[in-house]
């Protein structure tokens, strides 16, 4: 998230939040063309057919119908030209119609994406809560045996494969001891929340349905496990050295010969002496994260943007691919965003300036 | 799994320093070192000799069905009847090899872009710097699957994929480090006595910025192995019959409940992964006493011998990739 | 004239098992209350190394021996638990830098405020009325409105006032000083010092001032300790020191500064 602090600088020699707002606003327009761009470009100039990949061995021998095909997509345009219509179909909110599904790309996203951010999102409170307790206790145990441990145990979490370790842990929790529930986000008896947030925990706890709460709950531990592991290893890495840093301040050692707790001294002080840099890495792991799911949904078939992504890619689907792109380049952006703000929300330089 | 930036943040930590240099042989004596250079080492015997020491042909299809390890095999066999223990050794003939031309090529493909970036400045580092943060902003997975389904599923393309992904933190780590070294006196000196900026780049750049480059492509080999083994798993990858850890793990996930097939290739991309970031974590160490742990003895000399002494350290400039905006630009 | 504290055969050693050091060897001091006792030395001469000793501040690593008492209590052998109880409230310390010591994501009320609440169980409230008191009493002007602001908004000296008063606040019997004007402007320092001196008098610390500064030294310590590679080379009333110095190492401290006499400014 390299533009967090130069923005909060920018906030602090004076100029006011909505300004940092449009600015920001400015270059995250910048950057989504861009990802529109390359995603399109990727997957136009290829050498694969995605008619060919939509209409199977058949239809395609069929020249009518191909024909048809090529111009119900635009297919039948040149490059530029399909760029230019599929960004004014986008500036109007369409993002055109899946070639594999013939439903529309927002539709769908708009229930994919849901899925995954709540399984990313469980994922990563997870990962931090457990990676401030390694990495605090590495840090502050720094070349004992302890430290030592946490190093391997964090390096081990970066090492293993995600796709198998999410066989695995399915099936022994669930094929042979039967714990959690294997796949999906809920189980079939049960019918999915009415629509509010699109994410199943929200909405059924606003819906006042313990039941269903609990049970997609449940669909949730295995997933979130699986993709914990990788960013506990990343961020207890980082943490420790932020925090090692921040140890050796004289702050820390005034906090300390005030008497107060180690307890007080590790929360009040020194986390919060370190919670910018981890801030920054939080954001940085999210993005680790969404890449992750795209192997651990394909396991534990979780309906999100991974499986989407997948299908959209090994059937070249272009408008799907295009709008995956744009996803993902959105989910950066706002990342950026939230760490930015929390960064003033933490940090008084920045916010009184 | 991409955890691109975060590899590319721990090499950016390694600082440039001579004096590290001489002491390279410090990282070879570390338990964790060691620990990874024989794991490491065992699967590069298994990779070269697997032809000689492999019970079977890991493609031949003789053996009886789906039995468990032990009855026929000493890994058991899969469900076209080839033995799993023959694939296995041959699978690292696979991807251990494409691992290193992937993260080799990516290497250099993206130091010379960062090299370029960072000498030259102006528009140019502009216009290389956006299209660095633009492939930075994409999951690495999502986007190396896209690139691999569009060039056709291959292990080629996978590996051409894997490199479109990574080389943009090489290109970040050498600019940052190109820029801080190119206002260095001693290099802003041999300008001056009118040596050509090739000269200059090749004597006094580039020798500073291989050291925390190879950190992180040594860091990098364990991830470009989960990359190819995950794409692959996805089917976008090695194809089928191919002797390949990624496919016979998704090959797995058909025969369940044998379970032998499914967790002998994930041990071994475990371990292979585990040794060279076990490797590539020591050479950090080595490379940035900083961060090791006995930073904390009483202020001992801690602080690197630089290039240029007193010229401060070029690499106090380098970002540590997460605070990289606290760096004044 | 009643000791407060005292350090009898203190010995300190640092550092990494193939390179231990003893730092500070042998020390021994009287803190009187209402005096300030002046340690001198130049850097690495171990004098910050023996107040860090006295709070048990050092890192795990070092190893102390010898005796720091305090009353009937033996601090050197202190269980965490109970050091804490006399950290900030019995012996409270300042630090060098103040923009260091200080930190720059909390309130100045929250810092004021925290080891108050802990220390001596005082309402949010009240603690705040307190901190409000003690920073009009080290002359942070609108201390009320202090309280909400952030470090960095104060100035160096500003800063180094309300380290004093945060120190000050669980109304220790003594205060440990680490360079507390090193970091300041020349102009900045005789302010401190003066309210340093004062507070003394006024509460009866007992000080314990560390600094390389024989400037400082001479401006306001009662009594002086000169420091050598971890030892007390000389010890004594200041002027005494000043003007009699015993050891050769004192004298020389002495000629390299420029218009010790002078430079009293109380």
């Amino acid at each position: 998230m390299p533009t967090a602090t130069k923005a909060a600088r920018s906030r602090s020699t004076g100029s006011a939040l909505p300004r940092y707002l449009l600015r920001r606003l400015g270059t995250s327009i910048v950057l989504l063309f861009g990802v529109t761009l390359v995603t399109f470009v990727l997957t136009a100039l290829v050498p694969g057919d995605p008619i060919a990949a939509a209409l199977g061995e058949g239809a395609i021998q069929n020249e009518a119908t191909v024909e048809a095909y090529r111009e119900r997509y635009g297919m039948d345009r040149s490059l530029p030209e399909r760029y230019l219509l599929y960004l004014l179909a986008l500036v109007q909110g369409d993002l055109g119609t899946s070639i594999r599904t013939s439903r529309p790309v927002l539709e769908e996203l708009s229930t994919a994406l849901p899925a995954t951010v709540e399984v990313a999102f469980a994922a990563i409170v997870v990962s931090l809560a457990v990676a401030l307790v390694l990495g605090t206790i590495a840090a502050c145990r720094a070349g004992k045996v302890s430290d030592q441990v946490v190093r391997v145990v964090s390096l081990v979490g970066l090492s293993v494969p995600t796709f198998w370790l999410a066989i695995m842990v399915y099936r022994l929790f669930f094929m042979q001891l039967g714990w959690a529930p294997g796949s999906g986000r809920l189980s079939p008896a049960l019918n999915p929340p009415p629509r509010i947030t699109g994410l199943y925990l929200v909405d059924f706890a606003l819906d006042g349905d313990p039941v269903g709460f609990i049970d997609a709950a449940a669909h949730l531990v295995l997933p979130v496990v699986v993709l914990s592991l990788f960013t506990i290893g990343l961020l207890t890495r980082f943490i420790r050295s932020s925090v090692l840093e921040v140890l050796s301040t004289d702050y820390v050692r005034a906090a300390r010969a005030k008497g107060l707790s180690s307890r007080r001294v590790i929360v009040g002080y020194l986390l919060r002496g370190a919670s910018l840099p981890i801030l920054t890495m939080v954001g940085v792991a999210f993005g680790a994260l969404l890449s992750g799911t795209v192997l651990v949904e394909a396991v534990f078939a979780w309906p999100g943007l991974g499986t989407y992504a997948y299908y959209a890619a090994i059937n070249l689907d272009l408008p799907a691919v295009m709008g995956v792109g744009l996803v993902v380049g959105v989910i950066y952006v706002v990342i950026n965003l939230v760490v930015d703000l929390l960064y003033g929300v933490l940090d008084p330089r920045v916010r009184l300036g | 799994m991409s955890a691109q930036v975060s590899r590319m943040s721990r090499a950016a930590d390694a600082r440039v320093s001579r004096r590290s240099k001489r002491r390279l042989p410090a990282a070879w004596r570390s338990p964790l070192a060691l620990v990874g250079i024989v794991i490491a080492g065992a699967w590069f015997l298994a990779a070269i000799l697997a032809p000689w020491i492999a019970p079977y042909d890991p493609l031949a299809q003789g053996l009886p069905r789906l039995t468990p390890p032990g009855e026929y095999s000493v890994l058991g066999t899969d469900v076209l009847g080839r033995d799993a223990l023959s694939r296995l050794l041959h699978g690292a003939r696979v991807t251990i090899p494409l691992a290193g031309v992937l993260v080799v090529c990516a290497m250099v493909l993206g130091t010379i872009i960062g090299a370029v970036a960072g000498y030259i400045g102006g528009w140019v580092d502009e216009v290389l710097g956006r299209l660095t943060d633009l492939f930075m902003a994409f999951p690495t997975v999502i986007l190396a699957m896209v690139i691999a389904a569009a060039l056709g599923p291959s292990l080629y393309n996978a590996v051409l994929a894997g490199i479109v992904v990574t080389w943009p933190m090489y290109a970040r780590v050498t600019r940052s480090l190109v820029m801080s070294l190119r206002s260095q006196n001693f290099v802003i000196a041999s300008r001056l006595l009118g040596y050509s900026p090739w000269r200059s780049m090749g004597t006094d750049i580039l020798p500073n910025v291989m050291g925390p480059v190879l950190v992180l492509a040594s860091l990098e080999v364990g991830t470009a192995i989960l990359l190819l083994t995950g794409l692959s798993f996805l089917g976008l990858g090695a194809q089928p019959p191919t002797a390949e850890w990624g496919s016979m793990i998704s090959g797995a996930m058909q025969n369940i409940d044998a379970w032998w097939l499914g967790v002998f290739p994930g041990l071994a991309i475990l371990t292979v992964v585990m040794a060279f970031n076990f490797i590539g974590d020591s050479l950090r160490d080595v490379l940035d006493p900083l961060s090791s742990a006995e930073r904390q003895g009483a202020g001992s000399a801690v602080g690197p011998t630089t290039v240029n002494a007193d010229e401060g350290d070029p690499s106090a400039a380098v970002p540590s990739e997460p605070t990289e905006q606290e760096a004044p630009r | 004239m009643s000791t407060v504290l005292s350090l009898t055969d203190l010995a300190v050693e640092l550092g990494p098992k193939t390179a231990r050091r003893q730092v500070v060897r042998g020390v021994t001091l009287d803190l009187v209350a209402g005096q300030i006792q002046g340690l001198a030395g130049e850097s690495g001469s171990g004098k910050t190394v023996t107040a860090m000793a006295v709070l048990g501040l050092l890192p795990g690593s070092a190893t102390v021996s010898g005796s720091v008492r305090m009353g009937t209590t033996e601090l050197t052998t202190l269980r965490k638990r109970e050091l804490n109880r006399v950290r900030g409230r019995r012996i409270a310390m300042i630090f060098q830098d103040p923009s260091a010591s200080l930190h720059p994501q909390l309130s100045i009320g929250a810092q004021l405020t925290d080891h108050v609440r802990h220390h001596l169980g005082m309402k949010r409230k009240e603690a705040r009325g307190r901190a409000a008191e003690l920073l009009d009493r080290v002359k942070v002007p609108d201390p009320e409105s202090a309280l909400n602001r952030y470090p960095h908004q104060f100035s160096g000296g500003q800063r180094q006032r309300i380290a004093i008063a945060m120190a000050l606040a669980c109304e220790p019997e003594v205060l440990l000083a680490d360079e507390p004007t090193t970091a300041l402007d020349v102009t900045v320092q005789a302010g401190i010092l003066h309210l340093l001196r004062d507070l003394v008098d006024e509460r009866n610390l007992a000080v314990l001032l560390v600094t390389h500064d024989l400037g400082v030294m001479s401006a306001v310590a009662d009594d002086v300790a000169v420091m050598r590679h971890g030892r007390l080379v000389e010890s004594g009333a200041r002027r005494q020191m000043f003007t009699d110095p015993q050891h050769p190492y004192t004298r020389q401290l002495l000629e390299a500064m420029p218009d010790a006499q002078e430079s009293e400014i109380l």
